[in-house]
């Protein structure tokens, strides 16, 4: 079973290649899946009849006790049949229904369609709450992404929306009644729980929430309004998802209940009381549509209340019913949508003013559709009226007075049923004299017609047997209290209460449709519309509005007041807690060690004066005094790692700041108002203080024991390492640091889009670099002067004013030195300070020598790639040491320890989470790099660019002052 | 435990610098302020993590109390972010000097026409896609007189 479901999943991922190589002819691969699941359905059948129910469990996540268990019964088996039936046949009917060339997202569609069939399947098999739920919102997504697949169509992208809104508000509340149904029974199984079904408040309140995403789901009033907005999908998918398959997902869910909680008192008000509205109200409601698609939602939101009455109401012969109608529901709805898609795909309308003289052009489809509709009208010899009979005698013995009302109920909304079904046939086919007749769009194709007749062929020769599909389906009803006198399905009881009803059925049904004029004057009249879709518009509408109101109150369009309001709540928050039950700390020390006092001494200097700058320079430096002071806290407070890293990032800040200083001013852009400087005086004395006094409290309010303190111990034997710090980056909390280095990834990337922004840029660059090394060396010696020495290899090209031997010497001599020490971090970070980040900044800060020493040239003689494969390259081989453990079985990320003896060197303790840290040591060095290449080499170019073109206008001015001269 | 009176005034009073240059204009000083208030961050993990102590290093022949390594974990992997976050600042300031000749972040015009709308209680405006058009046309506008004083 699990099969069935991967095996659509995994045609579903093939169907967009499959759609750009074979067009629509696609679809019939695509329906070779659920035909053969349907097969394997078939082949289930002498299980189902010996009572035995097929069933599969695996071990999901154990950890939790979450395992996939997939169970066929009776009532899955039927809807396991129509499910995987109707998806073959209407893939076929696809295949000659859609045209590649009006349609350009037909793979999703395909695949979507496909992986539809494959879930549903998966929803009525399965045997775990949860796993249920899952296949339950997956039919909803899929749902969403069918409806709105006219993207460019506002209303049909409101439909999907408001479709997924409703039935996911549904799902999440049946969710907490699975949570409450699983944790009060100690498992989430499904036939464990309905087997032995327990009592209490709370299974009731369980119950009454999954009956909540049932009524959602199969469009039960008030929430009916959002099927008939889902008419906006492709007629193919109102035929399959929203008439024969996902919408019966809610009916399935009470059918599959019922048993257990049918005797609930609140379970029976529910289903009658909202079964009965709804085939009413849709019915009703059908009555007045004029699109013949309409008219058949309605009617389907009619018969899915129907059909919940029925499997709802706890009686066998009800039960019997319901599973009968819902297979007929199933054959002829989706034969009157197809029929209906048919027509429109044909003749370009599906409007029935003007639709005439259809039965004489399609008598096929005239008489597919007419048998359709009347099963769907109760009209013997169809399955239709071999359901409807069954429903009446189940519900003539009934004894209370809920009974009573659903039999009414039922006869009138049969004789509304009625009704619609003719008026959907001369709406269809009737000759209208006086129009002009219809001009042939697409001729249809052999299975356009087909499909449709196949599947009310389907309804027509079930109704004969249906004694053999009672035989079947009673497998499942008798586990429903029986009556006195069981119903049975047949055409012929003899003269019985229930046939004189049909009759009386009929013959009110033909005299409504008789006078539907006057009826629709009437309906005209007193439109009422008891439904949650308008307060559903209004419920969005003010989301919308109160979500405008607060951005238009909060977002003012100034950059400081918005970073205010933020340090605002962060100070009156946290603030507040501070004023309230905080633990002080009993005692303070002054100082760590005097050296600290000093430092901070410094650093406060430092910072206050960065704030009084004037100039750039200035700030810049003085708040590089604060970072290199940090780094020596970092030293004083035992982190040695910590320093190294802090020290050589406030180095490379300082280049960052300075390389992208030419291009700025010397000094800030004038001071603004001094209100506004007294504004954010008094925001920083707020924000200092909260920062101070949650400093203060904060090592006063622990109460657990350091994190670090297992790992004193475990750092050596488990993750192999002598260096806790980088122990904890790469083993313990390796996952943080994987997130870490994307973000990284992500910045450089920003950086490099930011600078290269202008088109070709990037591609001269990178086709620069692709250049080869000699290419370039000679590239670089035919425009440098000849006799100079070489201690660099672009220091030739550079303007000789601008050249400094000695930096050129000291680059030199140190650059080698620097590269292998980083080499050395890398390698020793796991036992010594060093690791991944600091070995990573080592080397760039190598680079960015080269870089000064030689410039733009320099750089790309010394690193001739491009940062981002760099990038790249350190997040993939990060991810590879995280998932390589998968393959032996142990958790991603875990460390193994090898001890080899290598001959000649010795032994070499190799720890795999070095594979981590050297992606880590890539990621860091690409973006070096990249700061490198854009704030420099990029900035370099713009700048010389300006120049050339500030002279040659200058040239071009003295020219043309020469020539008037 | 007891805290670190020294390092709590400090982080206080990087905080408070930080936040002062962070509210200013100039995207440059905002970026100073940004990075002194992460100074002060990670000097307020290093106060609650506890006391000074030896370095983080299994070592049998060590005798002292090893400071908490997890922080440490923590604020390491925080100021390398920190310097990606300077450098990506540093290529908007740098955009924001080639489009308008200045590092000052100006209001936006579209925000503060929100604001208004929405004080004035006024709904029937053009629609979203109207200002879409407009907001992408004075964008393409933008864009071209950038160009012209480019070739200028």
């Amino acid at each position: 079973m699990i099969a069935v479901i991967v095996a659509h999943l995994v045609a579903a991922a093939l169907a967009p290649p499959l759609v750009r190589w074979l067009g629509v002819r696609a679809f019939y691969p695509l329906a070779i899946v659920p035909a053969l699941s349907t097969v394997y359905a078939a082949l289930q059948l002498p299980d189902i009849l010996a009572g035995r129910s097929p069933e599969v469990v695996t071990a999901w996540v154990p950890a939790i006790g979450l395992e996939i268990a997939l169970r066929m019964d009776t009532l899955s088996w039927v809807l396991a049949m129509v499910v995987t039936g109707i998806g073959t046949l209407v893939l076929l009917y696809c295949a000659q229904y859609f045209d590649l060339k009006d349609e350009p997202h037909l793979g999703i569609f395909a695949g979507s369609l496909v992986a539809f069939a494959g879930v549903m399947a998966g929803l009525v098999t399965a045997d775990d709450f949860l796993v249920l739920y899952i296949f339950w919102e997956a039919t909803t997504i899929l749902s969403y992404v069918l409806i709105g697949y006219h993207t460019t169509s506002l209303a049909s992208v409101g439909a999907a929306k408001q479709a997924l809104i409703v039935t996911t508000a549904g799902g999440l509340a049946m969710l907490i009644g699975i949570i409450m149904l699983g944790t009060e029974h100690g498992t989430f199984r499904i036939s464990e729980i309905l087997a032995n079904p327990m009592a209490g408040p709370a299974i009731t309140a369980a119950v009454v929430l999954i009956l909540a995403g049932a009524i959602t789901k199969s469009a039960l009033v008030p929430f009916h309004f959002w099927l008939p907005g889902a008419m906006a999908a492709p007629t193919p998918v109102s035929a399959y998802l929203h008439a024969a398959s996902m919408v019966k997902a809610g009916v399935y869910l009470v059918a599959r209940l019922a048993p257990a909680y049918a005797s609930l008192p609140i379970w029976k008000v529910i289903i009658v009381v909202l079964g009965g509205t709804t085939m009413l109200l849709g019915a009703y409601r059908s009555l007045r549509q004029r699109d013949l698609k309409l008219l058949l939602a309605y009617g389907t939101v009619s018969q899915l209340g129907f059909l919940i009455l029925l499997v709802g109401l706890g009686t066998a012969d009800a039960m019997l019913a319901g599973l009968t109608l819902l297979l007929a529901h199933a054959l002829f709805k989706a034969t009157l949508f197809l029929t209906v898609g048919a027509i429109d795909h044909a003749y370009g309308t599906r409007d029935l003013s003007r639709l005439t003289g259809i039965a004489r052009r399609e008598p096929v489809l005239a008489v597919a559709a007419t048998a359709a509709a009347a099963s769907m009208a109760g009209l013997p010899p169809l399955l239709g009226f071999v359901a409807k009979e069954a429903a009446l005698t189940g519900l003539l013995q009934g004894d209370s007075a809920l009974d009573q009302v659903a039999l009414v109920v039922v006869i009138l909304g049969s004789v509304l049923t009625f009704a619609y079904s003719a008026r959907f046939v001369w709406g269809a086919f009737a000759n209208r004299p006086g129009l002009a007749p219809l001009r042939l769009v697409h001729r249809p194709k052999p299975l356009v017609i087909g499909v449709p007749v196949a599947l009310s062929l389907g309804g027509l020769l079930l109704g004969p047997f249906s004694p053999a599909v009672e035989n079947v389906i009673h497998g499942y009803a008798a586990t429903l209290p029986a009556s006195a006198e069981p119903a049975h399905l047949g055409l012929w009881h003899g003269w019985t209460l229930a046939l004189g009803i049909s009759a009386a059925i009929w013959a009110a049904g033909l005299l409504m449709f008789r006078w539907r004029a006057t009826i629709a004057f009437w309906q005209g009249a007193f439109s009422f519309s008891p439904d949650l879709g308008r307060g559903y518009q209004r419920l969005t509408r003010a989301l919308d509005r109160v979500a405008l109101e607060i951005t238009g109150f909060l977002n003012r369009g100034s950059t400081p007041r918005q970073l205010g309001i933020i340090l605002l709540t962060l100070v009156l928050a946290v603030g507040a807690t501070l004023v309230h039950g905080v633990t002080w700390p009993e005692e303070v020390r002054w100082w760590d060690s005097p050296a600290q006092l000093a430092i901070a001494v410094v650093m406060i200097t430092g910072a206050v004066f960065a704030v009084r700058a004037r100039r750039r320079l200035r700030a810049i430096f003085l708040v590089g005094v604060t970072g290199y002071g940090m780094a020596l806290l970092f030293l004083l407070h035992g982190g040695p790692d910590l320093a190294l890293t802090q020290a050589l990032v406030e180095t490379v800040s300082l280049i960052a700041f300075v390389l992208v200083l030419r291009r700025l001013s010397g000094r800030f852009p004038d001071e603004q108002r001094k209100s506004r400087r007294t504004m954010r005086t008094i925001m920083g004395v707020a924000v200092g203080s909260v920062v101070g006094l949650v400093a203060l409290s904060a090592s006063a309010v622990r109460s657990m024991e350091p994190a670090g303190e297992s790992l004193f111990t475990r750092a050596k034997d488990y993750g192999g390492g002598a260096n806790i710090v980088n122990v904890i980056l790469v083993d313990a909390r390796a996952w943080d640091t994987m997130g870490e280095i994307a973000v990284v990834l992500a910045a450089a990337t920003g950086i490099a889009s930011l600078v290269f922004i202008r088109r070709g840029s990037l591609s001269r660059a990178r086709k620069r670099l692709q250049q080869p090394r000699e290419v370039r060396a000679q590239n670089l010696q035919g425009t440098a002067p000849s006799g100079e020495s070489r201690w660099i290899a672009g220091g030739e090209v550079m303007d000789p004013n601008r050249r400094s031997t000695i930096f050129e010497v000291v680059t030199r001599l140190t650059f080698h030195t620097l590269v292998l020490w980083s080499v050395y971090l890398l390698f020793a970070g796991h036992n010594e300070p060093g690791g991944g980040f600091a070995a990573g900044l080592v080397a760039g800060l190598a680079l960015a020598l080269r870089y000064l020493a030689g410039r733009r040239y320099e750089l790309a003689v010394a690193a001739p790639v491009m940062p981002g494969l760099l990038l790249g390259a350190g997040l993939s081989i990060g991810a590879l040491s995280a998932v390589l453990p998968l393959f032996f079985g142990s958790p991603a990320l875990r460390t193994w320890i090898f001890d080899l003896h290598v001959p000649l060197i010795g032994d070499i303790h190799l720890v795999t989470s070095l594979l981590f840290d050297i992606g880590v040591y890539l990621v860091v060095i690409g973006l070096m790099l990249d700061i490198l290449r854009t704030l420099g080499s990029a900035l370099d170019e713009q700048i010389e660019q300006e120049q050339e073109r500030k002279e040659e206008a200058q040239e071009r001015l003295k020219e043309r002052a020469e020539e008037k001269a | 435990m007891s805290p670190n009176l020294t390092l709590v005034v400090l982080a206080a009073v990087l905080a408070g610098t930080g936040t002062h240059l962070l509210m200013s204009r100039s995207v440059i000083r905002a970026l100073l302020g940004f990075v002194l208030l992460s100074n002060a961050i990670n000097l307020v993990f290093l106060i609650a993590s506890g006391p000074a102590g030896e370095p983080a290093f299994i070592d049998d022949g060590k005798n002292g109390v090893m400071s908490d390594p997890v922080p440490q974990a923590l604020v390491l992997t925080a100021i390398v972010i920190g310097l990606a976050m300077t450098a990506f600042v540093l290529a908007l300031a740098h955009r924001s000097w080639q489009l308008a000749r200045s590092d000052e972040v100006l209001d936006d015009e579209e925000s503060a026409r929100i604001h208004t709308k929405a004080e004035a209680n006024e709904l029937d405006g053009p629609t979203a896609e109207e200002e879409a058009a407009t907001i992408v046309g004075a964008f393409a506008e933008q864009e071209t007189s950038e160009e012209r004083e480019v070739r200028e």
